[in-house]
């Protein structure tokens, strides 16, 4: 029951990761884009947890919080960036 | 010199390189222990004055009030977005808040981005406004209300300013 | 694996991903910037917190223990997902984005853009 569910969770999220692509390419201004970029790192993170689980290994939750905390800052960067022209003031 | 400047911050680095590590072996404790009191004597003299929790317990409390909220705040905003979009009604909203501290105006701005249907936007340069925009305004003066005596008052004591 | 473990990672793993999928689909659907900001915000953070939970299950089972790292990531995410949703709006406003026609109060975007105190602020308060 686990292995299907965890197909079916995989094919929601690379699903949302594809809303979130259109979004990204589509999006009409670059704070949209901004957007989402954040929520595919947010995805990108449940569906390298869900790797994690299925193939019953804890080595990926390191790279999880890599990319957590990697996409916190690119977004604080970019948004800085666009606010002020410069990232370290 | 004291041991510990900053007692809340050595709780937080022990209990994260325990999680990090995800043990509970001798001598990750040890080297938990010492990261605990040698980082905060390496950069206390770097930071800005933060007022000092005033009432731990009142900040649990705080704090599991806002889980609650967070979940239950989620699951309405789930429903607002899956139903019909022509009948929402975004807006902005002023909220005036009397909070002395950038710590407790963070705090207070961070659980309005999490709880209700509402997102911070910016504070004024008095620090005596808070803009938020909220996905679905319906009585604006019942929101601010809530704002007030729900999250801003609690951080007030907490942080006794 | 016990069934009752089975059926608690299956819901947990349902109900993340769900509210992830909706938090997409508001990005996709809302019609402006500052509707948009709402769903990943709100929606993904309950999201992955699901995920992480069945996560947390999962490696706890398979290592016989206690496996508890996992909080880390939800906490880290807790703590900054208001702090990203702010500064997309510090930005957006910044460029003079306009809301949508229907928005209340638009007449405080140009205080909140200059950051001073409402203009009509004595009609405003309560």
């Amino acid at each position: 029951m686990l292995d299907i569910t965890i197909t079916f969770v995989a094919a929601i999220i690379c699903i949302a990761l594809f809303l979130n692509l259109w979004r990204l390419l589509q999006g009409p201004t670059l704070s949209d884009r901004i957007l989402a970029l954040d929520t595919m790192y947010i995805n990108a993170i449940a569906l390298i947890l869900l790797y994690g689980i299925s193939s019953s290994s804890a080595l990926y939750f390191e790279a999880a919080l890599l990319i957590a905390m990697l996409g916190f800052v690119s977004t604080a960067a970019l948004c800085k960036y666009l606010l002020r022209g410069d990232i370290i003031e | 010199m004291k041991l510990f400047p900053m007692p809340f911050h050595s709780i937080l680095l022990f209990v994260v390189w325990l999680l990090l590590n995800n043990s509970f072996s001798a001598g990750h404790i040890v080297l938990a222990t010492f990261f605990a009191i040698g980082i905060p004597l390496l950069v206390g003299d770097m930071r800005d004055e933060h007022p000092k929790i005033q009432k731990p317990w009142l900040a649990i409390k705080y704090v599991l009030m806002v889980l609650k909220d967070i979940v239950s705040a989620n699951i309405e905003v789930a429903l607002l977005i899956i139903g019909p979009v022509y009948r929402l009604s975004p807006g902005f909203v002023a909220v005036p808040i009397n909070i002395n501290s950038d710590l407790g105006i963070t705090v207070l701005a961070s659980t309005v981005s999490l709880t209700p249907g509402t997102v911070s936007a910016e504070v004024s340069k008095d620090k005596k406004w808070l803009y938020i925009h909220t996905l679905h305004l319906m009585n604006e003066a019942k929101l601010v209300e809530e704002i007030k005596s729900r999250y801003e008052s609690p951080i007030k004591e907490i942080f006794g300013c | 694996m016990p069934f009752y473990l089975e059926i608690i990672i299956c819901l947990s793993l349902i109900i993340g991903a769900s509210f992830l999928f909706i938090g997409s689909y508001g990005l996709i659907r809302l019609p402006d910037i500052y509707m948009r900001l709402h769903s990943p915000t709100k929606a993904s953070t309950l999201g992955i917190t699901g995920v992480l939970v069945a996560s947390m299950i999962f490696q706890s089972y398979e290592k016989g223990g206690f496996s508890v790292q996992e909080l880390l990531i939800t906490l880290f995410l807790l703590i900054t997902a208001p702090i990203a949703a702010n500064m997309i709006a510090k930005t957006a406003l910044h460029h003079k984005i306009k809301p949508l026609k229907r928005t209340q109060n638009q007449d405080l975007i140009d205080s909140i853009c200059e950051r001073e105190e409402p203009k009509k602020a004595d009609e405003k308060s309560v």
